[in-house]
């Protein structure tokens, strides 16, 4: 495959992810304002939202019975998971260059990244 | 306000806003937040989340039409993410340091530094010589021009990768994309080509993002409620602001909505200190 064909493959990629993240949370938002959307929206005082839906293992996890702000949660992880997926397809590329300087470097990203997604931050 | 008016009502204002931000090239994202905030109450933390949210997918939609073009430089953007990415998990954690009354007054003090440089004209003046650094990284390269690919030299590495760090660190702080300090670093410190500058630093957005948002997630600042409207309008108005781009950046409209967002960042420095946020 050659580098532009593989660029276009990216970008391809990155439009399909923003476009279904983008259904999901358009779904999960319907079907919000269905259920509840004569309930009054107060946002002007800041209360966390239910802790399910405040870490990508339970927002997963809670797919099994999924209810409005779960599926929008969902959608928007999918959108949090593009630059992600993006920066993983790089540590691949720059493997098969054989550049492990760069490596090393997406590495220490990803590592970033993991910390903040995958550690519960109190 | 039921839950439905608020949602169209957000979703218009976030389609407009990310339309403009499109066509100015402002960005969407920092114009979402002042507004939520000031004109419809939405307590900051809210704003901000719903705001990064809609910066990763501002940036990731227009990602798509630079990767083909073959403007940006995946090697720089990657070395500079080290700074953007541990920046923006400062920044992210700040929040919870720093009170609302200072976040807001930090938030207007940035945006009319944006909305002055997205008015001011701007000069190209690429690297003559490179750092040896930028040597030693591989960091130089070369775009696409109308005879060929052009070679670019790569200045003053460590200074832009200091200035990365801030706009990471804003980025987390304030839930913006901070693209404008992104591109000055890259631009005018380390002296890339514009067009490298603006694609790679669109690149890099996204990521920088995503560092803070598992810490905004964890945290509560992404509540469904508000990211859902703000995340779909900004992504349409962006992809219907990026088909006119061509055709209408003009600095009529640009000096419009930078004098808007100027006055919105006047209020939101305003609210900070009367300690109304």
């Amino acid at each position: 495959m050659s580098d532009q064909q593989l660029e276009k493959m990216i970008g391809n990629l990155l439009r399909a992810g923003v476009l279904l993240s983008a259904a999901v949370v358009l779904a999960g938002g319907v079907w919000l304002l269905l259920d509840c959307g004569r309930e009054r929206a107060d946002y002007s005082r800041f209360q966390p939202p239910a802790a399910s839906l405040r870490s990508p293992a339970r927002v997963a996890a809670g797919l099994a019975h999924p209810n409005p702000p779960d599926l929008i949660q969902f959608g928007l992880l999918l959108l949090i998971a593009i630059p992600v997926t993006r920066v993983i397809l790089c540590l691949i590329a720059f493997s098969f260059e054989r550049d492990p300087m760069y490596a090393v470097m997406t590495l220490i990203v990803l590592a970033v990244l993991a910390y903040s997604l995958a550690i519960p931050h109190g | 306000m039921n839950a439905a008016t608020f949602s169209a009502v957000v979703y218009g204002i976030s389609a407009l806003a990310g339309f403009l931000g499109a066509l100015t090239g402002l960005g969407g994202g920092v114009v979402v937040t002042p507004v939520l905030t000031t004109l419809l109450g939405v307590d900051l933390h809210y704003a901000i989340g719903a705001s990064l949210v809609s910066v990763i997918a501002t940036s990731s939609g227009a990602a798509a039409a630079y990767v083909r073009e073959g403007f940006s430089n995946i090697r720089a953007g990657m070395f500079l993410e080290i700074a953007t990415t541990l920046g923006a998990v400062a920044g992210a954690h700040l929040t919870t340091v720093l009170p609302g009354s200072t976040l807001a007054i930090i938030f207007g003090a940035v945006l009319l530094y944006s909305a002055w440089h997205s008015i001011r004209a701007r000069k190209e003046g690429p690297a003559t010589k490179s750092d040896p650094l930028a040597v030693r990284l591989r960091v130089e390269g070369s775009y696409p021009g109308p005879e060929g690919p052009i070679q670019y030299r790569v200045d003053r590495v460590k200074g832009g990768f200091s200035l990365m760090f801030v706009a990471g660190l804003l980025s987390g702080l304030l839930g913006i994309g901070s693209g404008a300090m992104k591109v000055i670093a890259m631009d005018q410190v380390m002296r890339f080509p514009f067009k490298v500058s603006t694609t790679t630093s669109n690149f890099m957005i996204g990521v920088t993002a995503a560092a803070s948002a598992g810490i905004y997630l964890s945290r509560g600042y992404i509540d469904p409620g508000v990211a859902m409207p703000v995340m779909l309008g900004v992504l349409t108005g962006s992809l219907l602001g990026a088909r006119q781009l061509v055709v209408s950046r003009t600095r009529l409209l640009r000096l419009v909505f930078g004098g808007v967002v100027g006055v919105l960042a006047l209020e939101m420095i305003y609210r900070g200190f009367r300690g109304g946020m």
